[in-house]
């Protein structure tokens, strides 16, 4: 850089803001609040400088700091056990939790939300959604082996959710597919709450030795800071260009996209490279850059280390030679990494950067000062104590109460309203019934979405889309492997936040319990609306109440994830939605159970109970009903369930398993059929008695804790001897009829698979080509 | 060269007769089923090799797979920038060589020979414009080549195919030509997936050592792991018919 980029700018350097205490300073326009300001000026004893309130504004910001939520949050890391700590080997805080796999392997994994930006320009925002959430996972030393995305939009008829669903999931395809990282599942939910607001979140996981786990953080006085991957531009930048005042310049670009824009071939070559720098010990700490870019990076490192930093920023490779000193802090450019290097492993980091021709540059080194130091051509605009940036940002109490409406709508119930009217009894309203639910937009198969993603490469992927859980092998030589769930319903939560939060936990633990693996660890991605409403405030609180309350009875530690805020159009907040990711862990992913049976003449067992529990039911939606109360929480039930089905996959007791959630027991027999296209004979009169429910309630119904198997024969009596023993209800229900080619259930006309799946298969076709 | 960091070990074939047949493995940056064409080597019972796409000399290797990916981003055109780098002028060098040695492209692989002039054609996006993943039925049409030697004359195989660029396509002439010397090796059965001519998923050179496809034969080699029918393995046939070729054994 030479002396005419300095005078592009009016530098507001440390001294001229300290001799300037009255010159106005857009913190406004970045967001910031007027009390939020006067804490910069008193951390400081000065006015910030432009530099400076850049940093602050983004690292400040409810996305970086958590301000609303880390007061609830932090019941994630109280309310822990014993038994919860065993396996954790990084907790909350570094980019993604760790997690003990044994056998000397560890595994990371998070989900992220990058609503938004999928809403301003969906396949862009997509698509660095998954690339920001598998930075997150290098970061930590490990190598990406999955990902997965859960996707809430608006009604499936409604002209914009076509431009949402093409976009995002081209863009998901469009990036993962270019990665190598197989995408084994996730959700997709049509809903129109999300119509102005869709939900686009992204999991990655990833595995590694023990030795190879990385940290963010800066240490060791001499040690270079390096900024290596893609160039800096002004994506991103968002409320960033109101402090293009500084500019002297009329003519630089004005418009600069809010959103970033991917190119995963560099995101490629990043996995790649950080990889070979991992294998020979090149970094001491590494962080990726995402949301606030520099900044973030910056301070989190300097403030986890245990010094100072020292940073030039001219130094930074630019894509945009016009930006000012505050964009390049907050630019959000993609596939950028930063490490921090010892002197002795400068030559052999340069030598990894140049094979993989990755670009970097050297922008300053560790300091023992305890201060963040940024200068531009050597004058000092950025002078602050980082852990006030990173770490120490406000942090409020968002007043909460109880919304008015919560009791008229709880008292609201399904059964006898007058979307109830007409209930389906005859045989023949039973069949359209069960026809009309599985060609629903939230029932319906979503093939359509998962075969734009490659869920081959790697070689690794034991089990995807459409069984209950993705499962991914770690280790070839012994089979250990890793299964993972998301699920969330908007729904439930919206009628009850404390326990709509706790289903979604419950049904993620029993999707990968019924996968075979043992659950183990939590990762969420929590999205609400807007914290300063209080209705909001309290949905968040009672589902982070919820949600940790049900972690510690079921044992699995929230490792990590992701706070959502402000999802609303104008007034109107989406539904609560807290989408929980479990983790879970198979000793050999040869174990892993399929969701369909295959299998002529394996009896088939329906584990758990039935109640009336329609209330915020899919068949209630496709009713236009929400009100009353969701089904029922057991978690020790849930438990229970979990380690039959556990132990079932592990002593080959079962042949399949599918678990009962949205759409009861009518989906799960329907997808059981389909998923090999083989048929079976279902007898419900004992359950009708057992449970003292009619046969629509036993079909639709949404109650809890329960799973369909399929048990060869030979196996029937150890199978049933363990539920016995267990305590855990338990019924044959049918057996698999392999030459029906139909889905035969005693008080329901046959439906033949062929009309089955032409229902199935058709809705999202029909709808997106 | 490179070294492919391996998540875990892959168990060994036992056939030791094989194991000393060395097939390498390309790697462009943007490569993606380096991995998995390495293992699949393994499986069949040969020696992956790893080949870095800027080495200067072709290692003693005795045949070569160019694996699926985006090398370069598919910037420009899938394989347009890969076919210039320096290991791939060795590889057209042995190719056309009087050693013949055999050369296995697929899907980004197959547009690298293409771009490389080893193969006639060239891929576009699919006529459905969107990436597509599912397990594909291809028929043998030539069991005669380097790669296909394991396969019976007509037999169908389900393997993998995953790609937003597979549309092979080519003027009449050619497409003729390839008809008429029987250098269609194998074509899409039930369902073309991307509006390929004449259904065409994967050709051969003249002399039978170049096979390019689309389809991805190295993810159906071992059970559970690939497509659920049909036990997953028919893809291993392409790796054991180059390492039985090396070798000279018959089956």
């Amino acid at each position: 850089m030479t002396t005419e980029t300095n005078k592009k700018f009016n530098i507001d350097t440390v001294e001229n803001a300290a001799n300037t205490p009255d010159t106005e300073l857009p913190w406004a326009e970045l967001g910031l609040k007027e009390n939020e300001f006067d804490e910069i000026v008193k951390v400081l004893g000065r006015r910030p400088t432009g530099a400076e309130l850049a940093m602050y504004s983004v690292m400040w910001s409810e996305h970086c700091s958590y301000k609303s939520s880390k007061n609830h949050l932090r019941q994630f890391g109280q309310k822990v056990t014993e038994e919860m700590k065993k396996d954790m080997l990084v907790g909350i805080g570094e980019n993604a939790g760790v997690t003990n796999l044994g056998d000397g392997w560890a595994v990371t994994f998070k989900i992220e939300s990058h609503n938004s930006p999928s809403f301003v320009e969906p396949y862009q925002g997509a698509a660095t959604g998954i690339g920001g959430i598998v930075r997150d996972i290098i970061s930590m030393g490990a190598r990406p082996v999955a990902v997965m995305d859960p996707l809430r939009f608006g009604e499936i008829d409604h002209p914009d959710t076509a431009r949402v669903m093409h976009g995002a999931v081209a863009g998901i395809g469009g990036y993962g597919n270019s990665l190598g990282l197989p995408n084994i599942g996730g959700e997709m939910v049509f809903d129109a709450v999300y119509q102005g607001n869709p939900l686009v979140n992204a999991l990655a996981v990833g595995v590694m030795r023990h030795e190879d786990i990385r940290l963010a953080n800066a240490s060791g006085k001499g040690n270079r800071v390096v900024l290596f991957g893609a160039r800096t531009g002004g994506d991103g930048i968002g409320g960033a260009s109101v402090l293009a005042s500084e500019s002297f310049d009329d003519t630089k670009p004005s418009k600069r996209p809010a959103v970033q824009v991917g190119d995963p071939f560099a995101e490629k070559v990043l996995i790649e490279c950080c990889l070979e720098l991992f294998k020979g010990s090149l970094v001491e700490g590494i962080q990726d850059l995402g949301a606030a870019g520099i900044s973030c990076a910056t301070s989190e490192l300097a403030s986890n280390g245990d010094g100072g930093m020292q940073v030039e920023l001219t130094s930074v490779l630019l894509r945009d030679p016009t930006l000012t000193p505050g964009e390049i802090l907050m630019s959000e450019s993609q596939e950028r990494m930063m490490a921090v290097v010892t002197p002795e492993n400068v030559e052999a980091f340069e030598a990894v950067m140049d094979k993989w021709a990755v670009e970097y540059a050297w922008l300053g080194e560790v300091t023992d000062t305890g201060r963040l130091i940024i200068t531009w051509e050597g004058e000092v605009i950025v002078d602050v104590d980082p852990r006030t940036v990173a770490h120490d940002g406000p942090v409020y109490d968002r007043p909460y109460a109880r919304p008015s409406w919560q009791d008229a709508l709880q008292a609201d119930t399904f059964t006898g309203s007058v979307q109830d009217a007409g209930r389906p009894s005859a045989p023949s309203e039973l069949a359209a019934a069960v026809t009309e639910l599985v060609a629903s937009p939230n029932m319906c198969d979503k093939s359509w979405i998962t075969k734009q993603y490659d869920r081959y490469v790697g070689g690794n992927t034991a089990m995807a889309f459409p069984d209950d859980a993705g499962v991914v092998r770690v280790d070839e030589k012994t089979g250990l492997g890793v299964a993972l769930a998301t699920d969330a319903n908007g729904r439930y939560t919206y009628l009850d936040p404390y326990n709509g939060a706790q289903l979604a936990l419950a049904e993620a633990y029993r999707n990968v319990a019924t996968s075979g693996a043992v659950p183990m660890a939590v990762s969420d991605c929590l999205n609400f609306g807007s914290p300063e409403d209080p209705d909001v405030m309290w949905q968040l609180a009672e589902s982070i109440r919820g949600l940790s309350d049900a972690c510690m009875e079921l044992g699995v530690p929230v490792t990590g994830g992701n706070v959502s805020l402000y999802n609303q159009t104008g007034s109107t907040p989406i539904h609560p939605s807290p989408v929980v990711a479990v983790l879970g862990k198979l000793d050999d992913v040869a174990r892993r159970t399929p969701s369909g049976w295959q299998e002529d003449g394996q009896a088939i067992y329906l584990l758990g109970t039935t109640a009336a529990e329609l209330d915020g039911s899919e068949w209630a939606k496709l009713r236009g009903h929400l009100g009353g109360l969701p089904p029922r929480v057991d978690l020790a039930a849930e438990r229970q369930l979990g380690e039959i089905l556990i132990n079932a996959s592990r002593d080959g007791m079962v042949d399949s398993a599918h678990d009962l959630s949205e759409g009861g027991l009518a989906a799960a027999l329907v997808e059981s059929s389909l998923r090999y296209g083989v048929g079976a004979r279902i007898a419900l009169e004992d359950l009708l008695e057992r449970d003292g429910v009619d046969l629509f309630t036993a079909l639709f119904s949404e109650s809890q804790a329960r799973a369909i198997v399929s048990v060869p024969r030979s196996e029937e009596v150890r199978f049933k001897d363990m539920c016995t023993a267990r305590g855990f209800a338990h019924l044959r229900i049918g057996v698999v009829d392999a030459a029906s080619n139909a889905l035969e259930i005693n008080g329901v006309e046959t439906l033949s698979l062929d009309a089955l799946r032409e229902a199935h298969e058709g809705t999202l076709p029909k709808y997106f080509g | 060269m490179t070294e492919l960091p391996l998540i875990g070990e892959a168990p060994v074939a036992a056939d030791s007769r094989l194991d000393g047949a060395k097939i390498g493995v390309v790697t462009f940056p943007g490569t993606l089923d380096d991995r998995d064409a390495a293992r699949a080597v393994r499986l069949a019972g040969g020696t992956a090799v790893a080949l870095w796409h800027a080495d200067t000399e072709l290692a003693d290797v005795d045949a070569v797979v160019i694996p699926g990916g985006f090398s370069y981003g598919d910037y420009l055109r899938a394989g347009a920038i890969s076919r210039f780098a320096p290991l791939m002028s060795k590889i057209i060098d042995a190719a056309n060589s009087d050693a013949k040695l055999p050369v296995l492209g697929i899907c980004n692989g197959f547009q690298i020979l293409t771009e490389s002039h080893l193969l006639p054609g060239s891929m576009i996006k699919n006529d459905h414009l969107k990436f597509l993943c599912r397990d594909q039925v291809l028929r043998v049409e030539n069991n005669t080549t380097a790669w296909t030697a394991d396969y019976e004359a007509g037999q169908e195989i389900l393997v993998p195919l995953k790609n937003q660029d597979g549309q092979y396509i080519a003027d009449e002439k050619t497409l003729d030509a390839l008809e008429a010397e029987g250098r269609v090796v194998f074509r899409y059965v039930g369902f073309n997936p991307n509006g390929s001519r004449r259904d065409i998923a994967g050709i051969t050179n003249a002399a039978g050592n170049v096979v390019g496809l689309m389809p991805h034969p190295e993810h159906a080699v071992e059970p559970g792991f690939g497509p659920e029918s049909n036990a997953g393995t028919d893809g291993l046939g392409f790796f054991t018919s180059v390492l039985n070729k090396i070798v000279g054994g018959a089956k």
